[in-house]
């Protein structure tokens, strides 16, 4: 099988999606002559042209605006914004436009449109570069929110995404663009909303998301030299999020961790925790523990921002307290 | 009609009209004539109802932004359109969706919050407007939030070739958003057809649209982005028939958008329950007289274009669609909420 960066596979999944449907375009900030500041739409605007590939104004509501009303007029818009932070800037497009649009006309519109977006946080990009926070999107219903974690969930679930009919978060980690792995040449597509167990384990689970399951799966290797047996769940969309999965592997475990480079406070580990506490109190024989980012804006510094984030190291210290 | 070049050099902002002599020459039938007058009265008598459902019956409740006042502009602009263009309408929609000719049954179902309405209730009189049968995408209920829209509208219909256009409304608030600004830009540089109808009614809320706006004039604001800008009489629906279909052509053509400002006025205020008493009782009255339906019937009937037995007709058989509206509205049931949860994604 061929390796691929996890930005490879992100444009494999582009270019294949768009040779497949005609009625898929690329619109956003950089990606055409500059072919995206992490380079993951590198060549497309060369082999689909300005039509298909459409650089735009820095607006990021015109960009999230117009790929609504692009995907309401029968488009595939893939949409892109290029940091996780401006998100914010056109949340009204996403959150209060799009997500209701099909509740709101009692089923009939359908918002077929992704928004492309990543967070750097781990490389240095300070305050307001850097900001993981998926989580507000539990407040959305009518979202889909996609998180991979490898170049092999990238390209699946990015496939899977343009093939919504619904409009998607697709939220990439920058930290991941050039990681690689294997990624079949032959076609495939992932589910939305079907969590992957990484790593099988029966003493501790551990649900890990983007950049962090890589950590987990470190940390899962130490705690095995350890003789513990910790399983890895990658949730892969926390929205639609696959509750049983992870309710399952507490029910054997009895041990959770949670953990996510969003801020810990209202976080994706305090949904999680939520979730497992109603519904698996009782295999529960530890406190349920989050690793996640501190609650401060996010530091420049390169020492302070590595102390800030969560880690293998961070996840490892959870894992003791609990197994004890 | 009035347009505004580029380099903005002509900066009266007189709201010209066709002389009614002059209608057919610029291809207005009698027919043509009466089925604009139609909608208005269509529009006027539903909202009078929907008022009085309101304020005297206590039947319904909510907030709803009512058009009484503003008829002529979504007579006239939707009477330009052709079947296959689209629109993006707003939260004050009922006019917007009687004009395009949505039936009134579902319309007041809508209102009512019944399963039989638009939206099957789960909008209300904000999003009453969205019906895709009819080519309305969309009816947002965030001020200037359906600007950026209509251009990925119109970016979908340009990128299908088939020269249909986009048309959206929005009020004389909304241009004060970055969402007006940013779609208006990305409108002009990706020169989509679109046209931006500005339904300025003088006051956003109980703000003067003259403290609100830094330009002279709503249409100025397009000089900024090269746009295209035509100033009309919003309460002349032929004044307003023309200018959107001169904007509507040029769209066609692939000249690009156009912002049609379209001056009008509330009669009543901003939402149903608001009196608007902070208006000065004469500018009320002033534009009482010009009433946009009492207006052109008199030109009609004083050309002969119409006879009152026409107008009388027409009163009689709208008259009869709003009250079968509402006793449709009210037999109506409302949706299982054990629905709910099945309409939020697509499947």
């Amino acid at each position: 099988m061929p390796e691929l960066t996890y930005a490879e596979a992100l444009r494999q999944a582009l270019r294949e999606e768009m040779l497949r449907d005609p009625r898929v375009i690329l619109m956003g900030e950089e990606i055409g002559v500059f072919e995206g500041v992490y380079k993951v739409t590198r060549g497309l605007l060369q082999e689909f042209g300005p039509e298909r590939v459409r650089d735009t104004p820095i607006s990021e509501a015109a960009i999230a605006g117009a790929a609504v009303g692009a995907a309401l007029a029968g488009l595939k818009p893939v949409a892109e914004i290029m940091y996780m932070d401006f998100v914010t800037i056109c949340l009204d497009q996403i959150a209060t436009n799009a997500a209701k649009m099909r509740f709101m006309s009692g089923g009939k519109l359908k918002v077929p449109f992704v928004l492309r977006t990543q967070y750097s946080l781990g490389r240095m990009h300070g305050a307001q570069h850097s900001q993981f926070y998926p989580s507000i999107f539990f407040q959305v219903p009518g979202l889909k929110v996609v998180l991979p974690s490898t170049p092999y969930d990238a390209k699946g679930l990015l496939k899977a995404s343009i093939r919504e009919d619904n409009p998607v978060v697709f939220v990439e980690s920058g930290a991941l663009y050039r990681t690689k792995g294997q990624v079949p040449e032959e076609e495939y597509v992932l589910p939305l909303g079907q969590c992957d167990i990484k790593r099988k384990g029966n003493d501790l689970t551990i649900v890990a998301v983007s950049r962090v399951v890589g950590e987990a799966l470190v940390a899962a290797a130490q705690l095995e030299e350890q003789g513990v047996s910790a399983e890895v769940i990658d949730p892969r969309t926390i929205q639609p999020l696959d509750k049983s999965t992870i309710v399952e592997s507490v029910k054997k475990t009895g041990r959770l961790i949670i953990a996510s480079d969003d801020v810990k406070s209202g976080g994706i580990g305090s949904e999680i925790a939520a979730i497992v506490v109603e519904e698996a109190f009782d295999s529960l024989d530890a406190p349920i523990l989050r690793v996640a980012s501190a609650d401060t804006p996010i530091p420049f510094s390169p020492p302070l921002e590595q102390a800030y984030m969560p880690n293998a190291q961070k996840i490892m210290a959870a894992a003791k307290r609990l197994i004890g | 009609m009035h347009v505004v070049g580029h380099s903005g050099e002509d900066r009266t902002r007189t709201a010209r009209s066709v002389n009614v002599e002059e209608y057919a020459k610029h291809g207005l039938s009698k027919d043509r004539l009466l089925q604009m007058l139609r909608k208005m009265i269509q529009i006027r008598r539903f909202e009078e109802r929907v008022e009085r459902l309101f304020l005297q019956e206590g039947a319904l409740i909510g907030p709803s932004h009512l058009y009484l006042g503003q008829e002529a502009v979504a007579a006239g602009a939707m009477s330009a359109l052709n079947d296959g263009d689209l629109i993006i309408s707003t939260y004050r929609g009922h006019g917007h969706a009687i004009a395009r000719g949505v039936p009134m049954n579902p319309l007041m179902a809508e209102l009512f919050g019944k399963a039989t309405g638009t939206c099957r209730g789960l909008g209300g009189s904000m999003h009453v407007s969205i019906f895709p049968e009819k080519g309305i995408l969309y009816a947002s209920a965030i001020v200037g939030s359906g600007v950026p829209i209509a251009a990925g509208v119109g970016l979908a219909l340009q990128q299908a070739g088939k020269r249909q256009v986009a048309m959206t409304f929005f009020g004389d608030g909304a241009t004060n958003t970055g969402a007006f600004h940013e779609g208006m830009n990305l409108a002009t540089v990706w020169r989509l057809p679109v046209v931006f109808v500005c339904e300025n009614n003088l006051y956003a809320m109980s703000t003067r649209s003259d403290k609100a706006i830094a330009t002279e004039s709503v249409a100025d604001r397009a000089e900024a982005y090269r746009m295209r800008a035509m100033v009309a009489d919003g309460n002349d629906v032929v004044a307003v028939f023309l200018s959107a279909k001169e904007a509507i052509e040029n769209a066609r053509k692939g000249e690009g958008p156009t912002l049609l400002e379209c001056i009008t006025y509330k009669l009543k205020g901003h939402g149903v329950y608001d009196k608007a008493e902070y208006r000065p009782k004469e500018e009320v009255e002033e534009w009482r007289k010009r009433d946009p339906i009492d207006t052109f019937e008199a030109k009609l009937l004083k050309t002969k274009l119409a006879a009152q037995a026409d107008i009388d007709q027409i009163e009689k058989e709208v008259a009869t669609s709003v009250e079968e509206s509402v006793a449709f509205a009210k037999s109506s049931p409302v949706l299982p909420f054990e629905e709910l949860t099945n309409l939020v994604y697509a499947r």
